[in-house]
């Protein structure tokens, strides 16, 4: 009893501090720029989100951010070359991904350990060389003024304004995003804890053995990368819609990498441990702006010294003592 | 055509030597060094300082970069991977590590020595020039056969010394080593400074020819991956291989597609995924590293 509530209080909880809590403060202090950065931690914990499932299934992915760069671009693409709503892309962006994710990780997910690490590393590299290179994509110049998402309508009644008519375009984003984050994280956590998810864990622990008791390994990989891919994908249209362009260069090697230390840092032994790496690190870098040059290299120290002391993630804080040989 | 081929071995001599270091570090203690780049670009500067602004001769540069390479390599070992590898729950716990020092090296090298380009005197002036077919300077000729010359060199130092053959032994099993007696802990660390010293030597070497510039570590990291991807990780015959056949290819496509644009790397990528698919471990690697 207990153990099944303990989520939902969770649950409950992040949505009162998100979604109550958080506008009701930034309304206090007049900081509307944390909007910005929120919103920007809310999807790159998406796109992390994603990442984190991949290495729950044993594999370590450096490719998000093909994926969320595919995604930006499909949306893109649908809503200003066929006029399309935002909200129609948007699932259309993530499906894209997960149908590409099928037929790129068919092949790749039989590598392992770093093979595959550097397989979706250089698949990051082909996504923007791709993106340059395809005419649909307006090669390096990008694409810019992509309208806002417009109303959405079911019925006759209005679920979501025209964000054009909106005073307050960046709180209206934060929501969205927010709601995309709490939904797909939702969403992994009910993964991680169902048949599927414990199955999941056996690939991690024991490829060979999980496939000598009846497991369809092939087929679970295959799914879990294209639950990754959804979430990338997502995360990169939502993005685009933001910032309202989208070039080659938008998602390259350096967000790939960021995707995997947010989960690595938060812990990858926890649901919501890319949340809490990407919140800290976005927020460790932004902090550290005040102190101009040297931004880089107190960050990159306190990363290192987090690695000496906390190598299994910051959620890992609260075992302390258990250590394993 | 032949100006191709000439272009292709060169470039790959120096590949090469980059994708040595690499492979060692990989093959000894199961990490991939994302600061690879960051310590080439490091080595690169170390020369610029002793042999282009204090005018020492190159040799003395270069011997110093060797060392402080070396140095910085065996410290990163001791204190940072040693540490995390034994606390960590899983090993990818070290990429996360890798990466860091990989930003840390890169704000130090930009803090002591600037975002400019920087480049040193030529070492040899004159071009040589065989009937209009072959036009190569002669300092590239000269650092492509000094890379050629290192190779040889680290090769039989890992065939043929005490040092070299246990750094053998412990890339085949480590418990096996262990229990014959080889000190584990020197000959990782000893292993990552003689990485981190080729990565450094080749900055230093083509610090003469392509000059040396703060931003260009994370890119020659990749290129160093796929060297090493291509060849089978941890597998030193391969890192070779794998070097002359990026450089190959690289010299190739750039003739080949020059109308088409900017493809060539995007058919290089897509042919290694591919390539990979098919063989996963690479020409010459151990199935699953």
């Amino acid at each position: 009893m207990t153990s099944s509530l303990k989520p939902l209080g969770t649950a409950a909880a992040l949505v009162l501090i998100l979604l109550v809590l958080v506008p009701l403060a930034i309304n206090a202090t007049q900081r509307w720029d944390l909007y910005y950065t929120l919103t920007s931690v809310a999807l790159l914990s998406i796109a992390s989100a994603g990442v984190w499932i991949t290495f729950y299934i044993g594999r370590i992915n450096i490719g998000q951010a093909a994926y969320a760069l595919m995604g930006g671009y499909v949306s893109a693409i649908l809503v200003v070359k066929y006029s399309m709503s935002f909200w129609w892309t948007l699932p259309l962006a993530g499906l894209f991904c997960a149908g590409a994710s099928v037929l790129i990780g068919y092949p790749i997910l039989r590598l392992r350990g770093v093979y595959f690490a550097m397989v979706t590393l250089v698949l990051t590299e082909v996504a923007k060389l791709l993106a340059l290179a395809l005419p649909i994509t307006n090669g390096a110049s990008g694409m810019v003024s992509i309208p806002l998402p417009g109303a959405l309508t079911v019925f006759g009644i209005t679920l979501i304004p025209d964000f054009e008519t909106l005073e307050n375009v960046k709180r209206a984003f934060y929501f969205l995003s927010v709601v995309m984050m709490l939904l797909c994280f939702a969403g992994v956590y009910r993964l991680v804890h169902s048949r599927v998810g414990r199955l999941c864990q056996s690939l991690q622990q024991n490829e060979e053995l999980a496939s000598s008791i009846g497991v369809n390994i092939a087929w679970l990989r295959v799914i879990a990368y294209a639950v990754s891919s959804f979430l990338g994908g997502i995360g990169g249209a939502i993005f685009v819609a933001i910032s309202q362009s989208i070039y080659p260069s938008s998602f390259a090697v350096a967000d790939s990498i960021n995707f995997m230390l947010n989960c690595f840092l938060g812990g990858l032994g926890y649901v919501f441990g890319p949340m809490l790496g990407t919140f800290v690190l976005y927020f460790g870098w932004d902090w550290l702006f005040q102190t101009g040059k040297y931004q880089l290299l107190i960050f990159s120290s306190v990363l290192i010294v987090l690695m000496l002391f906390l190598p299994n993630g910051l959620l890992s804080i609260r075992l302390p003592g258990k250590k394993r040989s | 055509m032949e100006q191709v081929i000439v272009n292709g071995l060169y470039l790959g001599a120096q590949y090469a030597l980059i994708a040595l270091g690499l492979t060692l570090i990989f093959a000894l203690m199961n990490v991939l060094n994302f600061a690879h780049g960051q310590m080439y670009v490091l080595g690169g500067f170390v020369t610029y300082t002793i042999y282009g602004q204090m005018e020492l001769p190159f040799v003395v540069a270069i011997m110093a970069t060797a060392v402080t390479l070396a140095v910085v390599g065996a410290l990163i070992e001791k204190y940072l991977f040693r540490t995390v590898i034994k606390r960590s729950v899983r090993e990818e716990s070290t990429m996360l590590l890798a990466a860091a020092i990989a930003f840390f090296l890169d704000a130090v090298i930009l803090l002591l020595f600037g975002e400019k380009q920087r480049g040193v005197p030529k070492l040899i002036d004159g071009v040589f020039n065989w009937d209009f077919k072959i036009i190569m300077p002669y300092d590239r000729i000269f650092i492509g056969f000094l890379a050629i010359f290192l190779i040889a060199g680290f090769v039989l130092y890992m065939q043929y010394s005490k040092t070299g053959r246990a750094m053998r032994a412990l890339a085949q099993d480590r418990i096996a080593a262990q229990l014959m007696g080889v000190q584990v802990d020197k000959y990782s660390m000893i292993g990552f400074a003689l990485g981190a010293m080729l990565a450094g030597v080749v900055g230093g070497l083509l610090v003469t020819i392509t000059g040396v510039s703060s931003g260009i570590g994370g890119p020659i990291s990749i290129k160093a991956f796929m060297m090493v991807m291509i060849g089978g990780a941890g597998v030193i015959s391969g890192a070779i291989a794998g070097g002359f056949i990026l450089g190959m290819m690289e010299s190739v496509g750039l003739t080949v597609f020059h109308s088409y644009g900017d493809i060539t790397y995007l058919i290089i990528f897509a042919s290694l995924m591919v390539f990979l698919s098919i063989r996963p471990q690479g020409l010459m690697g151990k199935p699953w590293g």
